[in-house]
């Protein structure tokens, strides 16, 4: 029975998989940077349910209903910081593409660049200071196999 | 990487555990010119359940459903997501609680499913346990079964009884 | 029967591999000569059984054998036979049996092709590569078997996703496997270098070719992906930064520093432990590659199974991979000291630097990818890493990258001066910073110093290659083909990064309501809703709009976007309606009906978005030179008598060119 839940569960998971057909909508807008703001968020809030979709490019109900929600906010005047809350409240970071800087990602944001410094610097390290210095000078019998061979 | 092999990447944690319950006030579905709200909850320990008539799995935790609300006497508004009401299913709502039985203590209508949004819904069904202060303890995501009842919602209803309110 | 023919035969081509992994090569440490002799024959006889079963899938697709339940599960007889013989690798047990065939391949082509290759290394080589085939030919017999059986067969299969009905995506998983197998090949030079003991530049000579092929099928691969998730999917985008879009692009980078690095090793014996541990990581890679794709570990747009046990295997097989090279490297660190210096300012460093960057590169996208998995499993929640970030972080990278890209055209190797360079390059510097700088003032309302700094890097790039080709000197005919290859394949990277550049800044899209005989205009061009109808077919119902792009009043050109169903349990499809340019595409999605003969339409402009992939393809077509230029195709006789080497090579000086320590440059 518990096996029947189970799979029922994941049944209701799945169900709602994005269309692959573009979900075409209107919006109207007080002015452009309005709409860039819109459309900036729904590419930015992942479609919780899809299989790593953000809103702007799912066909399911849900992502539809919380880019109505985005709209809604935005033509309020609501900001970008309050609808990130809003979502965020809801639906935990995982609805943000873009991971906060918190403690928990320091690593994620300052990793790579701090990873190229610091390898380029070791880089440059190790160039100025080899570690095979010595280079032996080669007698005449050596110099003269050395020379045959290049010819 | 083994964690990760048995780890569901698609259930998300409801970031509401500890939080107050997010308010709505929406028509009722027997009592059509009255609203349920969140707030007139309070004092109560109580559930919400969201539900809809075209979710099969809704349909298949409702015996076990209503066996823990009859059982515990435990409040339950039913949230009727994106259901009666839209052009698709119209009024099916009422016809799948007249075939399968109503153990809601109040149903109410959420046709745009705005306030699901507002409780962070996936998908439904979706269960939450609501103190007594208004505060959401528990979130249970997809069809409730037995094991789930006995373990989780029973044990934790009854200690917030024992809360204060 | 067929079905069990090709089962049999992947059983026997299990235990070839098995033969072909063990045999030659404790031969070759035990000087049994006829041992060692096994491995070429029994590389052969891997291809020759893989091609069989096959076959024999291939077969069951073509006559829609049902009774085979991988057939049942992706095929029926309403698709064209074309989709339906891509439907064989269209899921997780049909793709395995290519990637097994294709790993077959590439030991059947070194076993054939491998004249200049003293035996004893050879039979080192295709002894790990067949051990690698025995984890994957054991990894489809115990769990993913493809020629199941099923009791009750269904008189129809099911319908293969629409989106895989595709020519594009069709062929985009073969090239991959191509390239992904092919990074195999220089990962079993490597190990088998180090078995021996020989590390110097010899075995980095002999793997170049094959590395540079196998990075020319990746390259192609990954191109044709991004490109036909711009036409297919409807949305105008061409990479998401999805796990499995990483995990073929992680082994990608590392085999663009690998075969940067392969060319060192041969040329100065230099970077010995550079060419090793990338040639082991290209493949590790691919491996992990391998992994996500299919343990359901991430969720992704791409994934082709859920399984943890399958992801087990895969994980303790890459284990093991990664494990046993990394060992045998420890052990013969001391070799792979390479000797000669450099100065700070040589070739060396310069690719060095490629090194350096690529693999932080690398690092980066892998710590996106898998940063959700270990902020999970350490309990600290959920969260997820998209687009933002990877845009974020990837770009400064990427400027560092191409501003060495630019300067390693000049180098010369060892010691080179400040001057000369300056002298050389200022030419190319000025006139992209001009480019930089002029164009987007000219030509763009909004310019930001983005667009600046992606169109300095690319000029950069393109400017400082071919003003190398005219410091030559030489006729351009005179050059030989890697020459030429290098300065295509970096053109085509200069390419690249200008198109993603403009069309990321500066394309326009729009959602319209129009009715029969409206229009919109969007930068520029004017379209118009002619008409729209409905037709069939082969397998789907088809509604066809029509639409008129002008341009200050005079035919662009006219689109048909159209909308496609499949059936039952299919999803419904949009094919886009594009006009591609060399300087812009527009692109035109269906919608829905509105009511009143009115419909939805999404419509883009997108500019230079085409450089991306003819970006890519100059590129590959770059690599595809370099890996034929004739140096590879002269077939050495090097006669190896470790007693009288030295007398041999002294006598043998002239007639035989270069000898087995790479000289000269």
């Amino acid at each position: 029975m518990k096996r029947l839940f189970i799979s029922l569960t994941v049944l209701f998971l799945l169900a709602f998989n994005s269309v692959h057909a573009v979900k075409i909508e209107f919006h109207d807008f007080k002015d452009k940077q309005q709409e860039r703001l819109y459309l900036q968020l729904i590419a930015e809030l992942r479609c919780v349910k899809c299989q790593n979709q953000n809103l702007a490019e799912s066909n399911a109900e849900l992502a539809t209903d919380m880019r109505e929600k985005a709209y809604a906010m935005v033509v309020e005047g609501k900001s970008r910081q309050d609808v990130v809350k809003y979502m965020t409240d809801r639906y935990g970071d995982f609805v943000l593409y873009k991971p906060p800087f918190k403690s928990n990602t320091y690593l994620l944001w300052i990793g790579p660049v701090l990873l190229l410094v610091l390898s380029l610097f070791i880089l440059v390290r190790r160039i100025r200071s080899p570690e095979d210095k010595t280079l032996e000078t080669l007698n005449e019998n050596q110099r003269e196999s050395v020379r045959d061979l290049l010819k | 990487m083994l964690f990760g092999l048995n780890n569901d990447p698609k259930v998300i944690p409801s970031p509401f555990i500890g939080q107050a319950a997010p308010n709505f006030e929406l028509p009722r579905l027997y009592k059509k010119d009255q609203t349920i709200s969140v707030k007139e909850m309070k004092g109560k320990v109580w559930v919400l359940n969201l539900w809809a008539s075209w979710c099969a799995s809704c349909q298949a935790e409702h015996r076990v459903l209503t066996h823990f609300i009859n059982q515990e006497k435990v409040p339950t508004v039913g949230l009727n997501y994106k259901d009666y009401g839209t052009e698709d299913y119209g009024d099916a709502a009422l016809t799948w609680l007249e075939r399968l039985g109503n153990p809601y203590y109040a149903v109410a209508v959420d046709t745009k499913g705005m306030a699901g949004i507002d409780w962070g819904v996936v998908g439904v069904p979706e269960t939450f346990v609501i103190d007594k202060k208004g505060i959401v303890r528990h979130k249970f995501t997809g069809p409730v079964y037995q094991k789930a009842v006995d373990n989780e919602l029973i044990p934790l209803i009854k200690q917030l009884r024992e809360e204060e309110g | 029967m067929i079905p069990e023919i090709g089962h049999f035969a992947l059983i026997l081509a299990l235990s070839v591999s098995l033969l072909q992994g063990v045999f030659p090569l404790i031969g070759s440490l035990t000087g049994k000569s006829h041992w060692v002799a096994l491995a070429k024959p029994a590389a052969k006889g891997q291809l020759f059984f893989m091609l069989i079963s096959f076959a024999c899938l291939l077969y069951a697709f073509i006559t829609n054998d049902f009774s085979v339940k991988y057939v049942a599960s992706n095929s029926n007889t309403q698709m064209p036979t074309i989709y339906r013989v891509s439907a064989l690798w269209g899921a997780h047990e049909g793709s395995l049996l290519l990637w097994a065939l294709i790993l077959a391949t590439w030991g059947g082509a070194v076993a054939f092709f491998s004249k200049g290759i003293p035996p004893i290394m050879l039979a080192r080589v295709l002894s790990v590569m067949g051990l690698i085939g025995v984890g994957f030919t054991l990894f489809l017999l115990q769990t993913s078997n493809p020629f199941e059986r099923l009791i009750n067969i269904p008189l129809e299969g099911r319908q293969l996703n629409p989106l895989l009905q595709d020519f594009g995506l069709a062929i985009h998983p073969p090239m991959l496997y191509m390239g992904y197998v092919g990074l195999s090949v220089a990962f079993s030079f490597a190990v088998a270098a180090m078995i021996g003991g020989k590390l110097d530049a010899a075995w980095a000579r002999w793997a170049r070719p094959w590395t540079n092929i196998a990075w020319v099928f990746l390259t192609l691969g990954i191109t044709l992906g991004s490109w036909w998730a711009y036409y297919e999917l409807g949305w105008g985008g061409w990479w998401f930064w999805d796990p499995v879009e990483n995990a073929s692009l992680m082994p990608w980078i590392v085999a663009t520093a690998l075969i940067h690095s392969l060319a060192v090793t041969e040329k100065r014996a230099s970077f010995k432990a550079w060419s090793v541990l990338l040639a082991i990581f290209a493949f590790s890679l691919s491996l992990l590659g391998t992994f996500l794709v299919r343990s359901g570990v991430l969720t992704s747009v791409h994934s082709f199974a859920s399984d943890p046990e399958r992801g087990l295997f895969i994980l303790i097989f890459l284990l093991a991979v990664i494990g046993s090279s990394l060992t045998l490297f420890a052990f013969r660190a001391h070799k792979l000291r390479s000797s000669g210096t450099f100065s700070v300012i040589s070739r060396e460093t310069g690719l060095m630097a490629n090194n350096v960057i690529l693999v932080v590169m690398t690092a980066t996208v892998l710590l996106g990818t898998l940063y959700p998995l270990i902020i999970d499993a350490f309990g600290s929640g959920k969260i997820s890493v998209g687009p933002p970030y990877f845009n974020f972080v990837m770009v400064p990278l990427s400027v560092a990258l191409y501003l060495v890209m630019g300067v390693g055209f000049f180098l010369r190797w060892k010691k080179d001066d400040g001057t000369r360079l300056i002298k050389k390059l200022w030419m190319p510097l000025a006139a992209s910073l001009v480019i930089a700088v002029v164009l987007p003032l000219l030509f763009i309302s909004e310019s930001s110093i983005h667009a600046g700094i992606g169109l300095f890097s690319g000029s950069w790039v393109a400017l400082a290659a071919l003003m190398w080709v005219v410091s030559l000197g030489r006729s351009p005919f005179k050059l030989p083909l890697s020459s030429w290859g290098s300065v295509i394949a970096h053109i085509g990277m200069a390419m690249t990064v200008i198109g993603i550049t403009l069309v990321s800044l500066y394309d326009s899209e729009k959602d319209v309501r129009l009715e029969s005989g409206q229009s919109y205009t969007l930068a520029d061009y004017k379209f118009t809703f002619d008409g729209i109808k409905n037709y069939k077919g082969a397998n789907y119902k088809a509604t066809q709009a029509t639409m008129t792009i002008t341009q200050n009043d005079k035919i662009v050109t006219v689109v048909h976007p159209e909308k496609r169903d499949y059936g039952r349990d299919a999803m419904p499809m949009t094919e886009a309606g594009i006009d591609a340019g060399f300087t812009r595409d527009l692109f035109v999605a269906l919608g829905e009906p509105l009511g009143s003969n009115a419909w939805s339409f999404r419509i883009y402009h997108k500019p230079f978005v085409r450089w991306i992939w003819l970006g890519g393809v100059l590129m590959g077509l770059g690599g595809l030179l370099a890996a034929l230029d004739k140096r590879y195709r002269r077939v050495r006789k090097i006669v190896l008598d470790p007693v009288t080497e030295k007398s041999n090579k002294v006598r043998q000086g002239k007639n035989q060119g270069s000898t087995q320590q790479g000289a000269g440059a």
